[in-house]
């Protein structure tokens, strides 16, 4: 098993390596000067001399991604050409956000979309498997930023007055404190990655309200989730449905199915002990693989609702011309996704002993 | 040669069982008719269209902007100016605007997955085909743009190229190239070993010629499919880009970008976002049911399983 893993982020590194590449290039690809995009159209020459010197732009190309790789491998991903404060600060603001959202989406999407495939495998051409159907139609079919729009009138505008309203923008509203983990625990003393890695999880605010007994941030944080996680759980919810359908169709002809049946196994207990478990194995692979999607819908969700997360930061840092931040924040999203392709990997064999670990 | 497919002894060719199972699919039949419609929105846009989609109608005649939609027939006072789905923030009319979309999305998407598919075509050919090194680099590569979410690197590579409708088709068009190459790959290395080619081989066939009448025709199916699904997934993703206002600009009737400069005023004008998305939706959710039925009538193994998996 170790061997295994460690063989699979073997595998993983000339692809981060190509990432890495690409990153680069295409954040120096971007036309225009990013002195004058970062501190404004009247910077002058002698200012912007001592920026591109500062930040090391007027080395030849090569020896700029050479000085890159040297830093990345350090865990220094620089300072932001536009904030001017480092890169890593700015991760730890916003990657909880886009990561807090993307989770209670997979969350959602699995909760409801598992069970509907089930039922529509089920009962099979039923009035609930052709309406799950339709709808997961509907449902890979619609925008994303259509839908958050949508649902964004639905309950904060028809809805409003009744209890059913939701917050159709930000995190938290105004008022409510967040006190962060290291504040709560009196660790405050903590510096550098120990420290960030404590902010970090502080800005999971559902995380933060759980552990420090705070109800008020967590059902706050809640509230504001629920529009965003729909609008952009719905695509993953209508694959995940039609995966488990179909997967679930498939297995129920086959033959150990029909010797439970025959052995007087009550329906119930095929379907979830005898079939779920072999139906689930490629709806693992869709929920590994929804999850560049879900990292793409983050980018237009966190517009539509006011979110600053990475989607929305690595959008305005590519118009800003924001290189580092550029780089920083694509390679983030890249290890993610690679990472949790790794995850799927290894569910596929936690949930299929037969799958040798070649 | 004593094992031929049942199917090729039959006199009746190879399309009548696939054709017969389309004719019989109701969501090949739907997604078409959605589709026979926009098609012809599209192209009797001109004769249709009330106004002038990229006229601003200050000084034409008595309108504000951003209105609700005024349709005469369902009471709307006959002095005022029939607008079918109101006006945008310009003072333009919706309908027009709407209508005019039509053509543009259904070029955009066609246009993007021909780019896709011809390009990826050729990678997946030649890698499968040549195998070795080339197989090797040209599929790490494709790895690496899978990599990305898809929308993140056509933003990028958007932003490379400069914002513009034509500049975004690009992006979304190189960024859909990894998944034909695969689909190609795939079918090259299971037919490659055929006996067929090998005659053909024997027979002094030149690479060309066997990658391009024996092996190509053979891994059309999933390509058919897969470019179907894609349609829709192109034009997701031409919708987004032209939102975030990286796609089409300023005066295009591209829906997305309609939704894009009016989304800030749900609260007060929802109709400059409903029809525009609704518009959307309808044509994505045609090449979805149209591809869902293609692969079902022409591909039995895999009837019933989900949709594209990348978004």
């Amino acid at each position: 098993m170790i061997q295994y893993v460690v063989r699979r982020v073997l595998v993983s590194i000339p692809v981060f390596l190509g990432i890495l590449f690409i990153t680069f290039a295409l954040a120096r690809l971007i036309p225009g000067d990013p002195c004058r995009a970062a501190l404004g159209e009247r910077a002058t020459d002698r200012v912007c001399d001592a920026f591109i010197e500062r930040f090391g732009l007027n080395k030849p190309i090569p020896v700029q991604f050479a000085i890159y790789l040297r830093d990345v491998a350090r865990g220094d991903l620089g300072d932001s050409l536009r904030q001017g404060r480092p890169v890593t600060q700015i991760l730890v603001e916003r990657l909880p956000v886009t990561i807090e959202l993307a989770l209670t989406a997979m969350l959602f999407a699995t909760t409801v979309g598992v069970p509907l495939g089930i039922i529509s495998a089920r009962r099979r051409n039923s009035a609930a498997d052709v309406a799950t159907m339709i709808g997961a139609n509907l449902g890979v079919s619609t925008p994303v930023f259509v839908l958050g729009l949508l649902l964004e009138f639905l309950f904060a505008v028809l809805l409003k007055d009744t209890f059913l309203w939701l917050p159709p923008s930000g995190r938290l509203d105004s008022g409510v404190l967040v006190i962060s983990l290291a504040e709560a625990w009196h660790l405050e003393s903590w510096t550098g990655l120990p420290a960030a890695v404590l902010e970090f999880f502080s800005r999971l605010y559902l995380l933060n309200g759980l552990l420090t007994g705070n109800s008020k941030l967590f059902l706050d944080t809640l509230r504001h989730l629920i529009l965003p996680a729909i609008a952009v759980g719905t695509i993953p919810l209508a694959i995940i449905a039609r995966m488990t359908r179909s997967s679930m169709l498939e297995v129920l002809h086959l033959d150990y199915i029909r010797a439970a049946r025959a052995k007087g196994v009550p329906m119930r207990g095929v379907l979830f002990r005898h079939g779920l478990r072999n139906a689930l194995l490629p709806v693992a692979t869709v929920i590994g693989l929804s999850l560049g999607g879900l990292l793409s819908g983050a980018v237009l969700t966190e517009t539509v609702f006011n979110l600053a997360g990475i989607g929305r930061t690595l959008f305005e840092s590519i118009t800003a011309r924001d290189y580092t931040v550029v780089q920083a924040f694509t390679l983030a999203v890249a290890i993610i996704y690679v990472m949790v392709n790794l995850l799927v990997d290894l569910v596929y064999v936690f949930l299929d002993p037969r799958i040798r670990l070649k | 040669m004593a094992t031929l497919a049942p199917a090729a002894q039959r006199a009746t060719g190879p399309w009548r069982e696939p054709l017969r199972r389309l004719r019989r699919n109701r969501s090949a039949w739907t997604g078409g008719g959605i589709l026979l419609f926009l098609t012809a929105v599209a192209l009797t846009a001109p004769l249709v269209a009330p106004f002038d989609p990229t006229q601003p109608l200050i000084g034409l005649e008595d309108v504000k902007k951003r209105a609700s939609p005024c349709i005469h027939w369902l009471g709307c006072p006959a002095d005022q100016p029939q607008h079918l789905m109101g006006t945008d923030g310009n003072v333009r009319d919706l309908f027009s605007r709407v209508l005019y979309g039509a053509r543009l999305s259904l070029v955009i998407g066609l246009s993007t997955v021909s780019f896709a598919i011809v390009l990826g075509t050729a990678l997946g050919l030649v890698a499968g085909y040549i195998g070795g090194w080339p197989d090797v680099v040209i599929m790490r590569f494709m790895d690496v743009l899978l990599a990305f979410p898809s929308l993140l690197l056509a933003i990028a590579i958007v932003t490379v190229l400069g914002p513009g409708l034509i500049n975004a088709l690009i992006a979304i068009g190189i960024v859909s190239i990894p998944v034909y190459a695969r689909v190609i790959r795939a079918s090259v290395l299971s037919t490659k070993e055929m006996d067929f080619v090998a005659a053909s081989r024997a027979l002094g066939a030149s690479h060309i010629r066997l990658m391009l009448s024996r092996i190509l025709p053979n891994a059309l199916t999933p390509l058919v499919v897969q470019g179907t699904l894609g349609i829709a997934t192109a034009i997701l993703d031409a919708a987004a880009l032209s939102f975030l206002g990286l796609g089409a600009q300023h005066p295009t009737p591209e829906w997305g970008l309609m939704v894009g400069q009016e989304y800030k005023n749900i609260f007060n004008a929802p109709h400059l976002t409903f029809f525009p998305g609704f518009a959307l939706i309808l044509t994505v959710l045609s090449f979805n049911l149209l591809g869902d039925g293609l692969r079902d009538a022409l591909d039995p193994r895999l009837a019933g399983r989900g949709s594209t998996l990348r978004t």
